[in-house]
């Protein structure tokens, strides 16, 4: 089985992702991180205005079989939640990249997105 | 210690099955993903490969006496082809296991059962039976078949046409009926029964013929884990998760399965029970829904609105018929009646809980 990993982002060995998208980051879940979850059925994200710090856990994701934490790729505040994913989690299956992202988040320190793996490190790590 | 594998492993790999640890067993959790397989199976009809479930044979002059003495249930009541659900309970009443016992055809002359224990313990069992034959002084063989034989389950409301379509037609079997029948050229034990709240049977055959049945089949494969949305569903419980001797010893009568007691005649465990059927219970099994958004699991506290803590969840999840999240867990009997509002600590966040009537699916 082949996982979608694109090169426009970075990624967080715990399966997050985060790209860049003019001022702020994107954070979302990996295609193999969904594909592990199974159908996605709940999320739970911080508000807006809250801060979140790399390598810490941000919420959490739930599928039918499991409960699984979310862990920050980088650090900031957090300026917008998908909340279209409040009643439609299975856009996290669906399109993990785009439609699924999480959060958008004003990065306090933009080397942190360098620290992470990119598309081919994180490609070794689940293939 | 080596997992075990169903004779259908290296197939269902080759059908993307993602896997999982199941009383030791190596199952397949999901292939098409828990969503799809449990809507396949109520609105057409799903394949599972239950291999990992216990076989055992018990035959003999004494085999009827020595099957009543260790289920809670009527084994004598039943005829060639019936199948009854019972407890498999120790002298406090309290279950180590439940199971389907199933009257095969006599075999030279005797009475022979089969009855189906969950993964993991065949072990157990075949040493209760034969410590309990030789104390007791019956005569009856009892025969591990685990491995030996597998099992299959074929439900939904088109069970029945996926049937009649590879092999003959069963319709004749009423619900906890069984007879030998002709499935994809495979002579098979195929009894009308489930574990899903639908319609449909379970067949068990040689593990050397299991693949071509299977590969017969031309229907939606489904793992442990959309078996587990559907029973649960149909508020049918699952030993080691909704009771276990050791981690939460519960009785029939606190499971809400006073239907599988019969006092007729003597069992082991039937003192016990006969007290508590008189004096009654202090906690018993309910079904709730979430008020809130979340998820039940196995573990999360439950509480009184006062938040009081007064029991734990023993299964739950998001349910995809209702799109509900729902669960089950033990209560104190104050508190079991449909419509009691009770909380359920999910992650530390307490959330509205409602009781709900059993089964969640009619």
């Amino acid at each position: 089985m082949s996982f979608d990993t694109p090169d426009d982002r970075r990624y967080l060995d715990s399966h997050e992702w985060a790209a860049e998208d003019g001022d702020v980051v994107r954070i979302g879940i990996s295609d193999f991180a969904q594909d592990e979850l199974g159908d996605v059925v709940f999320v739970e994200f911080p508000d807006v205005g809250d801060s979140i710090s790399a390598g810490e856990s941000f919420g959490v994701v739930e599928s039918i079989k499991a409960v699984s934490d979310l862990y920050a790729p980088i650090s900031g505040e957090v300026v917008e939640v998908n909340e279209a994913l409040l009643d439609r989690p299975e856009l996290v299956n669906d399109d993990p990249y785009d439609e699924g992202w999480m959060l958008a988040v004003e990065p306090s320190d933009e080397g942190e997105l360098e620290e992470l793996l990119d598309a081919d490190a994180y490609r070794e790590q689940v293939e | 210690m080596t997992e075990r594998t169903p004779p259908l492993h290296d197939e269902h790999r080759g059908a993307d099955a993602e896997f999982t640890d199941f009383g030791g067993w190596s199952m397949p959790v999901e292939f098409a993903g828990i969503r799809a397989e449990h809507e396949a199976v109520r609105d057409a009809v799903g394949r599972f490969d239950v291999s990992h479930m216990s076989q055992l044979v018990v035959s003999g002059p004494d085999a009827t006496e020595l099957m009543d003495r260790l289920t809670t249930n009527d084994v004598a009541s039943l005829e060639v082809g019936d199948a009854q659900y019972a407890a498999i309970t120790d002298e406090r009443g309290v279950m180590l296991d439940d199971t389907v016992v199933y009257r095969l055809p006599d075999r030279r002359a005797q009475p022979t059962y089969r009855f189906v224990p969950n993964a993991g313990h065949d072990e157990q069992m075949v040493e209760r039976w034969q410590h309990h034959r030789d104390q007791w002084g019956l005569a009856a063989e009892v025969d591990d078949r685990t491995g030996e034989d597998a099992m299959l389950a074929i439900q939904g409301p088109e069970a029945l046409d996926t049937m009649a379509e590879i092999g003959e037609d069963v319709s004749d079997l009423d619900r906890f009926e069984a007879r030998w029948a002709d499935v994809a050229g495979v002579e098979c034990w195929v009894a009308r029964t489930g574990y899903t709240g639908e319609d449909g049977v379970e067949l068990i055959c040689p593990a050397a013929t299991v693949s071509t049945v299977w590969s017969a089949m031309d229907c939606q494969r489904c793992g442990l884990g959309a078996r587990d949305t559907l029973r649960l569903e149909a508020g049918l419980l699952l030993s080691g998760e909704d009771f276990d001797a050791e981690d939460n010893p519960r009785t029939p009568y606190e499971a809400d399965l006073d239907f599988i007691v019969d006092f007729g005649s003597e069992f082991v465990g039937l003192d016990a029970l006969a007290e508590q059927a008189e004096e009654g219970v202090a906690e018993r099994i309910v079904g709730f829904q979430l008020e809130e958004r979340g998820v039940p699991r196995h573990g999360y506290t439950i509480e009184t609105p006062d938040g009081e803590a007064i029991g734990e969840v023993t299964s739950g999840t998001m349910s995809p018929t209702l799109d509900e999240a729902i669960g089950l867990g033990y209560v104190p009997v104050d508190y079991v009646e449909p419509g009691t509002e009770l909380r359920v600590v999910v992650r530390d966040d307490p959330k509205a809980a409602t009781v709900r009537e059993l089964p969640f699916l009619e």
